[in-house]
């Protein structure tokens, strides 16, 4: 088997919301474990999020949104990544996640959700088998 | 039998190591007169006001803002009839940003964490028969303080409550908003400048104001340390300060507008002594350093109140007991205002249930328990007293630091406070995951596949549709000629630096929007552009 190159994750901060202590954090232990970190910084589109996922050939879209605007965005997102070509790059979203909002997001097409007061360990564990799924080359 | 060794560790995580207890050795070094002191009496260790509580009860903040003006307006009421007894208003994020409702960036936030205001009449609709006359009010508005503040004047006036009369807190501190937060528009220059507009024009016009409320809470949230908490909240507050002072301003001008909110976590011995440290620190630097003459330059205001960050979303009626404490660390410590967090807040902005809850816990503890009797309970305790020595130590430590770099704003610019932030909050969420620090029935003792369900708040996602109509009846109806010639003279107050304020009052008045005002300023002072700093 040739050699993998880490997994890219691109960390993002979609919407208005400027509460970006949750993707640093992960971020960092993102890093401890061996990924890549691409970070958009504040206040993103989903326009430029799936701009930078192309751009940056991630195997990975991490979102962190407290605003509660994570229904929406995250259809948005979706529906922006199918028509780009990157329905295969799988999202995961964090947050201010109510409970009942976990199986809409999944049925959006979200792969996982870590809401808030998730450990930080579970963050990383899930990030890295739904990133491992994707082919890598 | 010998006792057991454990594991555990006991100290707190700006350095210091705790005894098993404290006795007369450790207040040894403390003179009383001299280091301590009577409550309302320099260097205001035991508090700012000598009667404390008794004179001034701590003013309850209860977040609050939703959806439209009316339905701010509706919760308000609820909680002026259970006791309220002064407002904080919270502004959506497009308002924070400076868009309109009908702007596309604006399209999933509109309402949600706050009310949206897009123009005047929204300000009206919050505050209608509301008298600004009685009331105090605080809005979280840092980038657009200028705006807001015109807003609230400008009810104000329509209501006959003149200038000298309304009392308002804006936060107005955009240094903290570049560190964490992130509601910034403009390039910090700038942005510093608008603070400064508004520190004046209060203090020639609103004598009642408090234009800046620095935030340093927010910091603590955010990964910082008690230390690091009062240390750099009180380098921010010096870089409004110097800027003030620069543009000719008098220190004893300036020091009474500024004012501080606070964060606290559990342990509210490590909070009371905090509080009492700052006191200290901030009476004995605006003396020798900035040659305060005036002692009420002296008194540090504080508001203190809880992050988010130590509730929970699991057992969630558990994060009334953590906010208790908070509570607990504010009353012991002597701060003029508290604002807790609601139980449900790890889930969405609050119900009207949690926020009453809230409220009532500040209302049992101040009026059932009477904690407040007496200045300064735990004063001359071995503890307490050590414990707020120790901390000043620790906090004057973390000013060095910053100095060394050439204060606030270099040290903001160069990432040093980000970085440690980040640090911070990454190496207390591994204590988390590792079991070091506890959270009741989440990280340990947790009850597993048992759920407890709460009644949240509910977004109406309809609220854009109902604020784009009356945006645009506004526009129809405002005269439009005027608000073209009040937004080239907000540019060329821009442009030529004079004060902003006056000319964003005409503006407001003449019912410009936030975004065509904002875009004024954007078009000036150009937009941030963020480094990634972790």
């Amino acid at each position: 088997m040739s050699q993998r190159r880490p997994i890219r994750v691109l960390m993002g901060k979609p919407g208005l919301d400027g509460h970006d202590v949750g993707a640093k954090i992960v971020s960092m232990a993102l890093r401890d474990r061996g990924m890549e970190i691409i970070y958009t910084g504040l206040h993103t589109t989903v326009e430029q999020i799936a701009q930078i996922a192309i751009q940056e050939d991630v195997d990975v879209i991490g979102l962190s949104i407290l605003s509660g605007a994570h229904l929406p965005i995250a259809q948005k997102l979706i529906r922006k990544l199918k028509e780009k070509g990157l329905a295969d790059v799988p999202v995961v979203m964090g947050g201010v996640i109510p409970k009942k909002d976990i199986p809409v997001l999944k049925e959006y097409g979200i792969a996982g959700v870590c809401p808030f007061s998730t450990p930080l360990t579970e963050v990383v564990e899930t990030i890295f088998k739904i990133a491992s799924t994707r082919k890598r080359t | 039998m010998s006792e057991k060794k454990e594991a555990k560790k006991y100290g707190f995580d700006w350095g210091l190591e705790l005894k098993p207890v404290y006795k007369p050795e450790d207040l040894k070094a403390i003179e009383y007169e001299k280091d301590i002191g009577n409550p309302g009496d320099y260097p205001f260790i035991r508090g700012t006001f000598p009667l404390m509580y008794r004179s001034r009860p701590p003013l309850h903040r209860i977040y609050s803002g939703f959806l439209s003006g009316e339905d701010t307006h509706a919760r308000l009421r609820y909680l002026f009839e259970r006791g309220m007894t002064t407002m904080s208003i919270a502004l959506d994020l497009p308002t924070q940003l400076g868009l309109d409702s009908d702007d596309p960036r604006a399209e999933d936030e509109v309402g949600r964490i706050g009310v949206a205001i897009d123009t005047l009449q929204d300000m009206e609709d919050v505050l209608k028969g509301i008298d600004l006359g009685k009331v105090s009010t605080n809005i979280t508005i840092n980038a657009l303080a200028p705006i807001l503040l015109s807003m609230y004047v400008a009810v104000g006036e329509k209501q006959g409550v003149g200038k000298n009369q309304i009392n308002i807190v804006t936060q107005n501190d955009i240094l903290k908003e570049y560190v964490v937060r992130g509601a910034w528009i403009f390039p910090p220059k700038p942005a510093l400048r608008t603070t400064v507009d508004v520190i004046e024009y209060c203090a020639k016009e609103i004598p009642k104001a408090s234009p800046v409320s620095v935030a340093a809470g927010h910091i603590r949230s955010s990964g910082a340390n008690a230390a690091q908490e009062i240390g750099w909240g009180f380098e921010i507050a010096f870089a409004y300060l110097q800027a003030a002072l620069e543009r000719g301003m008098d220190v004893d001008q300036v020091a009474s507008f500024i004012t501080f909110t606070f964060h606290n976590k559990l342990n509210f011995f490590e909070e009371a002594a905090k509080y009492r440290a700052a006191r200290r620190i901030w009476a004995k630097l605006l003396k020798e350093r900035f040659g305060a003459k005036n002692p009420r330059s002296l008194l540090l205001r504080s508001f203190g109140g809880g992050g988010m960050e130590e509730l929970t979303m699991q057992e969630p009626l558990n994060n009334i007991i953590r906010e208790t404490c908070v509570a607990l660390g504010c009353i012991l410590g002597g701060v003029q205002g508290i604002g807790l967090c609601c139980y449900d807040e790890a889930y969405t902005i609050p119900s009207p249930e949690a926020q009453l809850i809230q409220m009532r816990t500040v209302q049992i503890l101040m009026e059932e328990a009477n904690l407040g009797d007496v200045a300064d309970p735990l004063g001359g305790s071995y503890y307490i007293e050590r414990l707020t020595t120790e901390l000043e130590k620790a906090i004057l430590a973390v000013m060095e630091e910053v100095e060394k770099v050439g204060g606030a704003v270099k040290a903001i610019e160069n990432g040093l406070i980000q970085r440690i932030c980040a640090r911070g909050a990454y190496e207390r969420q591994k204590q988390i995951d590792r079991g070091e620090k506890v959270w009741v029935g989440a990280n340990k003792y947790a009850s597993e596949g048992q759920e407890w369900d709460v009644q949240l708040h509910e977004y109406d996602p309809s609220i854009r549709e109902r604020q784009i109509k009356k945006l645009n009846k506004v526009r129809k109806e405002r005269d439009n000629a005027k608000v073209e010639r009040c937004l080239q003279e907000l540019k060329r107050a821009a442009e030529s630096g004079i004060n902003m304020v006056p000319f964003t009052l005409e503006a407001v008045k003449a019912y410009a929007t936030i975004g065509e005002m904002t875009g004024v300023l954007r078009g000036v002072f150009g937009e941030f552009k963020e480094p990634a700093v972790f």
